[in-house]
């Protein structure tokens, strides 16, 4: 369905007159209300957050998930409540803004009411305006803000790290910037970060060789007379579910026990609130804020989850807020706390959504974007095809740009299947626009970008989609990695998710025929762990794919039947398959 | 970063530490083979392992800790730490209960020596990572799961 605007404004009005959720109101202004972004102040400390922005610079679509399951005591809680059944939890209007922000209804119409989201240069406005307000206030980055579009990879990460610099951000952890590789990362770090006044803090990581701290675990600072910690947990693993040899001299892990000698470290120093700047994942945050005290608040991301306010945690000597802040810059935390008498006494918390017609660009930062893309202008805005389809990725099994990526990859290799990662970044692309280079470049820029066409037995094929599944599913969230499950072109399945490894995959076919346990099958696939692959960049597989096919239309998403999460579960909704 | 120790120690890296300790008189080549435990070390399940070790139906104890990664960054060497707050520890063994040869070391303890070992050992799969501590003529064991994953596919 290709759909100019006039269409679209006749196709609202019948929405609106059907009384679908879309606030007539603030359709017909293409507005949210104008006070959005009054948020007063509370207290005397504060701190501003944003994660996972994956390097996009520019205003974006981003289509939140309607599939993201708990499993174990996370069932139906936040994280793992999707569309209606999270609006309810957090009494957020039906076709609101903030609706369209946190969930994935009616998302290709609402996306038009209330534009495009996040951006640098209207983020830029909005933690100055709040910092306005709140004289001293902390920015802190949660990290994956360097990789994740085009002008990173091109730029070797220089054009977020020029743009962070001028946002302002005070504080910063990691998890995808160490795949510029280390001696990249701590070139900006001594370099850059240095000039700048920037602290880059990861309390978990640690030399191979003696165990000595890579980076600093903490850092303090003084806000109107309070001290307070900023305490950085990089991504606990990334050398397992990234490339280990960009990494090869340095250990991560989730460390509670030294997390623990840190905060203490912090309390003795006078430290009257203490933060964690996470790359946990929420679901490993809330087991974290269990079992390590004297943690005020985490500000976490990895898991991509826009949570409108804080989970409370219990713990032996007190309660940690627990938060998620979103991806692509969709998204500024901002945590208002009272301290007085040596403690926090109380807080206030606005997940903001970063709207950009609501947010004047900022000059100063909008002229460095268009500095940074100008020599890529022309590639990036090559027109490879043009999609009747809505393309996103997030979800827990399949979004229709991974069935693009997966459809390209057995077409162009001759491959029986394929495998796409799950991975949780890559914008949204609405039906009629254009797939440009530089919206493919969304879905895959990564340092480790080589195709790879293997010969695999059914049961090869079987091990790993179990591997992939218990990462994502495993009961205890410290076997977590925070990924979705892997995108798989070619073969369908059943998964029952509350099962143990082994156990989850069954019924695999192919074509109609069950995938056979002894039979080989020619696998295509991308992002290799291993060093030494040398296939073609997967964009360029992809992009000649899309230029030869022109229109995409009708994008068959493969998902696998899903077992055992039950009828009602919160975690899922609008599902594209069965499940029960 | 300790940059200077590890530059102090790269000229030594022609020889192996083990090397320099037995130069220097602190092992002798005997003594570190003198008690090779042939039954237990190639022993291909737990169960002969133990009766190899001298053990049976060692008694759970909290007060074995293990230190060691949840997910295994590289199954070749799994950093593994076994602190043994039971009084008299005089051995502590580590055995990685799906290898091929479970038992991965043994380590006696002698003179009031604390219950402490630091090593790293190899695992082809998933697998619990146990402990087994000899006190006063009792044997006690802890156990802890170690996934070892493929990887990739991550966030």
């Amino acid at each position: 369905m290709h759909m100019n605007r006039r269409e679209f404004l006749q196709l609202l009005a019948v929405a609106a007159a059907s009384g679908m959720a879309l606030d007539s109101k603030s359709a017909l202004a293409g507005n949210a209300p104008a006070n959005f972004y009054d948020v007063p102040r509370h207290g005397n400390v504060s701190f501003l957050h944003f994660t996972d922005c994956h390097a996009q610079l520019l205003p974006v679509w981003f289509r939140e998930p309607n599939v993201n399951l708990g499993v174990g005591s996370s069932f139906g809680k936040a994280p793992h409540l999707v569309g209606q059944h999270l609006l309810k939890q957090y009494g957020i209007k039906p076709g609101s803004a903030e609706a369209h922000a946190f969930t994935y209804l009616d998302f290709a119409e609402a996306a038009k009411v209330y534009g495009k989201v996040g951006g640098f240069a209207h983020l830029k406005t909005l933690v100055d305006k709040m910092r306005a307000q709140r004289p001293g206030a902390l920015l802190l980055d949660g990290g994956d803000t360097w990789q994740g579009s085009a002008t990173s990879l091109w730029t070797n990460a220089q054009d977020m790290v020029d743009a962070c610099i001028k946002l302002g951000v005070n504080v910063m952890t990691p998890h995808w910037e160490a795949m510029f590789g280390a001696d990249r990362m701590m070139e900006i770090i001594n370099n850059d970060f240095t000039k700048a006044g920037m602290d880059f803090v990861a309390q978990n990581v640690v030399t191979n060789d003696f165990g000595d701290q890579v980076f600093k675990p903490y850092v303090m600072k003084e806000m109107n007379g309070v001290k307070v910690a900023i305490i950085g947990q990089a991504f606990p693993y990334t050398p397992i579910a990234n490339p280990r040899y960009h990494v090869p001299d340095w250990s991560y892990g989730i460390r509670d026990d030294s997390m623990q000698k840190w905060v203490d470290e912090a309390r003795a120093k006078g430290a009257q609130a203490v933060i964690l700047l996470s790359h946990n994942g929420m679901d490993v945050d809330l087991k974290l804020a269990t079992r390590v005290t004297g943690i005020d608040a985490i500000f976490g991301g990895h898991t991509h989850d826009g949570v409108p306010q804080p989970v409370k945690v219990k713990n032996a000597k007190g309660i940690t807020l627990v938060t998620n802040a979103g991806s692509n810059g969709k998204f500024l935390g901002v945590m208002d706390f009272d301290v007085r008498g040596g403690k926090v006494q109380s807080y206030k918390y606005r997940l903001l959504p970063v709207f950009s017609n609501l947010l004047p660009a900022d000059p100063e930062m909008d002229a460095l974007i268009k500095k940074v893309r100008a020599p890529y202008e022309s590639k990036l805005n090559e027109k490879l095809a043009v999609s009747d389809d809505f393309l996103y990725r997030r979800g827990n099994f399949n979004g229709t740009w991974d069935q693009l990526l997966v459809d390209a990859l057995m077409e162009v290799k001759g491959a029986d299947a394929a495998f796409s990662p799950g991975f949780r970044w890559g914008t949204t692309l609405l039906p009629g626009e254009d797939i440009t280079m530089e919206r493919l470049m969304d879905q895959t820029a990564i340092t480790y970008p080589q195709t790879t066409l293997t010969n695999m037995t059914g049961e090869t094929i079987k091990t790993i989609m179990e591997d992939v599944a218990d990462n994502l599913f495993n009961a205890d969230p410290y076997y977590q990695q925070g990924g979705d499950m892997v995108r798989v072109g070619g073969i369908e399945y059943t998964i029952d998710p509350t099962k143990k490894i082994g156990h989850r995959i069954s019924n695999m076919t192919m074509k109609g025929k069950p995938v056979d346990a002894s039979k080989t099958y020619i696998v295509a696939g991308w992002a290799p762990v291993a060093e030494g692959a040398t296939g073609e960049p997967v964009w360029d597989v992809v992009a000649s794919y899309l230029r030869d096919v022109k229109v995409i239309k009708g994008v068959k998403l493969n998902t696998p039947k899903i077992v055992g999460v039950g009828k009602n579960n919160p975690g899922i909704a609008n599902y594209d398959g069965s499940y029960s | 970063m300790n940059a200077l120790r590890r530059n102090v120690l790269k000229g030594a890296a022609g020889a192996s530490t083990v090397a320099i300790a037995i130069a220097a008189g602190m092992l002798k080549p005997t003594q570190a083979m003198a008690a090779w435990n042939a039954p237990a070390f190639d022993a291909k399940n737990v169960g002969d392992a133990m009766k190899g070790l001298g053990v049976s139906a060692p008694a759970d104890s909290k007060d074995i800790l293990i230190k060691a990664p949840d997910i295994a960054e590289n199954g070749a060497v799994v950093p593994v730490e076994v602190t043994s707050k039971i009084a008299g520890t005089t051995s502590i063994a580590i055995l990685a209960e799906k290898n091929g040869t479970p038992l991965v070391g043994d380590f006696t303890l002698s003179g009031g020596a604390q219950g402490f070992i630091s090593t790293r050992i190899k695992m082809g799969q998933t697998s619990l990572v146990r402990a087994v501590v000899k006190a006063g003529g009792k044997s006690y064991t802890a156990a802890k799961e170690v996934k070892v994953t493929i990887g990739g596919c991550g966030g």
